[in-house]
């Protein structure tokens, strides 16, 4: 998910003092009672990091997530395309400015998050780090990765953290639109010349597993999904999710008259669910570890708008400072 | 048979030079979306870049029923060839840093917007319509675009030597955004000549502010709008053009 950060392992600092048990006692309540919490309030050092991490491992998400797609913003095919793909990489900027806001409410700012962004020691979603090759791309990446990001996202619009909920709501919003655009991409190249369908073949073949892999590991192996769920930041398991996502998508592939890359997909009468074959957890492991086909340029591009980019902040940072000197003068010249 | 034959008129021609001039700008900004130097400029660059393909897409649509050959929007931006194009050679050059993109886009928009305003009294109600969005858009890019030539002229030594350099470079190419339209379309777009009072009062305001000398008004480079462009417009265009060229007659 765009939010794998709760596959990680919360790790407090060594000699981090106790919570107070009465003020645990009272935000565990609060969080049971389905109150918000809000940055003024109270909380436990481990939820703050937790949330601290996964909200801004969520705008990192975004901010890489605009390279893939922006990679076809000169290439779409219609103005109507273009101005649609745009606009689309415009709001994934806009998700990673108000989500970055929203961790900054949790007391450490988007410099420093962007920092982390850019050492490598923040992760972002794992999905990103694989190649957009064709425009079915796009429409593939619309309809299976947003369509991912939307079934973790929804329930996170009632997560527990305040700032964090209520951005949520507008980015499902946005998603969903999105979400809706890729399909009709997809349906619009399944309709079409034989060159076209086979595009949005290959392109299912090569998004559908990555997109499984977006919610993270088996629940067997995520050690950290207990505390988190109990803390309201997570509602649903990793393979809840998974399974919800693929029950959706596979009727929607179906229709496309497109086939899945997986031999043992098949419907489990009995249980109402689409049964799905194994995940390759390997590629997962070694594509988090920074060995996906693209983990290294994403990066690099990261770094260069930023390096690049460095003197035009100091430009305008320089530019207050002065205007606010000239002011100051002023105003000293007239008393 | 991918290229298409414009049947020509001089308002087809006059739409088109503008039409051009908006995707072709749009373009270069687009390039910038995930690259720019804070994430607020992503957004904003991205927004004029929307605007100005919006401004685009009303003006191919309008071309293409004058033209009345049955051409749609795509076929004017995607199946004509370099030389076919009439936008402005100042729009077609690379991107550059963010400073040669910032004075391209201050010095288009300070000749635009009196452009847009005047082609609000246009008799012809379509040009009207069109310009009155576009003099609301190009309002927001000046003011944007003029916000920033002040901020690089005065922030840092480094940064008014990248934006007084970024001037000298476009400077020459502001003559051709003046250029008298065909007499034959006299009647319903505006003459640019009289416009350059408005254009140099702008840039008369702005320089000020940001420290900037104006350049001398020397040489001016012109051939865009007579289809006799520069060596990059052929290579966006390649890019741009790539799948419409590569599946003739594919829907996307």
């Amino acid at each position: 998910m765009y939010t794998q950060a709760l596959n990680q392992k919360d790790v407090a600092p060594a000699a981090g003092p106790a919570e107070d048990p009465e003020r645990l006692a009272r935000f565990e309540a609060r969080v049971a009672a389905e109150d918000k919490i809000e940055p003024n309030d109270w909380m436990p050092a481990a939820y703050r990091r937790t949330l601290t991490r996964q909200i801004s491992q969520h705008a990192h998400s975004e901010i890489v997530g605009m390279l893939p797609e922006g990679n076809w913003i000169t290439r779409a095919p219609s103005l109507r395309r273009k101005a649609a793909l745009l606009a689309k990489v415009q709001d994934e900027g806009g998700h990673g400015l108000y989500l970055y806001a929203a961790a900054e409410t949790l007391g450490t700012s988007r410099e420093e998050l962007v920092d982390q962004l850019l050492s490598g020691k923040a992760k972002y979603s794992s999905i990103f780090n694989y190649p957009t090759l064709t425009w079915a791309d796009i429409g593939a990446i619309g309809w299976l990765v947003d369509g991912a990001a939307i079934m973790n996202q929804i329930p996170l619009c009632r997560t527990s953290y305040g700032p964090y909920a209520r951005a949520m709501v507008r980015i499902c919003k946005e998603e969903s639109f999105h979400q809706r655009q890729g399909y009709e991409i997809m349906l619009t190249l399944a309709r079409g010349t034989e060159a076209q369908k086979a595009m949005a073949q290959d392109a299912l073949d090569r998004w559908w597993w990555p997109s499984l892999m977006m919610f993270g590991p088996p629940d067997a192996e995520s050690a950290h999904t207990d505390q988190s769920m109990r803390w309201k930041i997570k509602r649903f398991t990793n393979d809840a999710l998974r399974q919800q996502f693929v029950d959706a998508t596979v009727p929607q592939g179906h229709f496309l008259q497109l086939s899945f890359p997986d031999p043992e997909l098949r419907y489990d009468e009995e249980a109402g669910h689409w049964r799905y074959g194994a995940i390759d957890w390997e590629e997962f492991r070694q594509v988090l570890a920074g060995n996906g086909p693209c983990n290294r340029e994403r990066l690099e591009a990261r770094r260069r708008a930023h390096a690049e980019g460095a003197w035009v902040r100091e430009a305008a940072l320089a530019h207050a400072a002065k205007r606010r000197a000239r002011r100051a003068a002023e105003r000293q010249a007239a008393e | 048979m991918t290229t298409i034959a414009v049947a020509s008129t001089p308002l087809v021609e006059a739409l088109l030079a503008r039409a051009d001039d908006a995707l072709v700008h749009a373009h270069r900004l687009s390039e910038w979306c995930g690259h720019a130097p804070m994430l607020e400029e992503d957004l904003a660059l991205a927004n004029v870049a929307l605007d100005l393909l919006g401004q685009a897409r009303s003006l191919y649509q309008y071309a293409a029923e004058v033209e009345g050959a049955g051409h749609s929007e795509d076929d004017l931006a995607y199946r004509r060839d370099a030389p076919q194009f009439r936008n402005a050679l100042i729009f077609e050059l690379p991107r550059g840093d963010f400073a040669e993109t910032i004075a391209r886009l201050f010095l288009a928009s300070a000749a635009m917007l009196p452009w847009w305003q005047a082609a609000m009294e246009s008799p012809d109600a379509r040009i009207a319509a069109i310009s009155a969005k576009a003099e609301k858009e190009v309002t927001y890019h000046l003011r944007h675009a003029g916000e920033w030539m002040i901020r690089l002229g005065d922030g840092t030594e480094e940064s008014h030597a990248r934006v007084a350099a970024a001037v000298a470079k476009y400077w020459p190419y502001t003559g051709e955004l003046f250029e008298a339209e065909h007499p034959a379309v006299a009647a319903l777009l505006p003459d640019p000549a009289p416009l350059r009072a408005a254009f140099d009062a702008t840039v008369a305001r702005v320089f000020a502010e940001a420290g900037l000398d104006r350049p001398r008004d020397g040489w001016m480079q012109k051939g865009g709008r007579r289809g006799v462009h520069t060596e990059h417009l052929g290579h966006m265009l390649a890019v741009m053009q790539h799948l419409q060229r590569a599946y003739p007659g594919a829907v996307w």
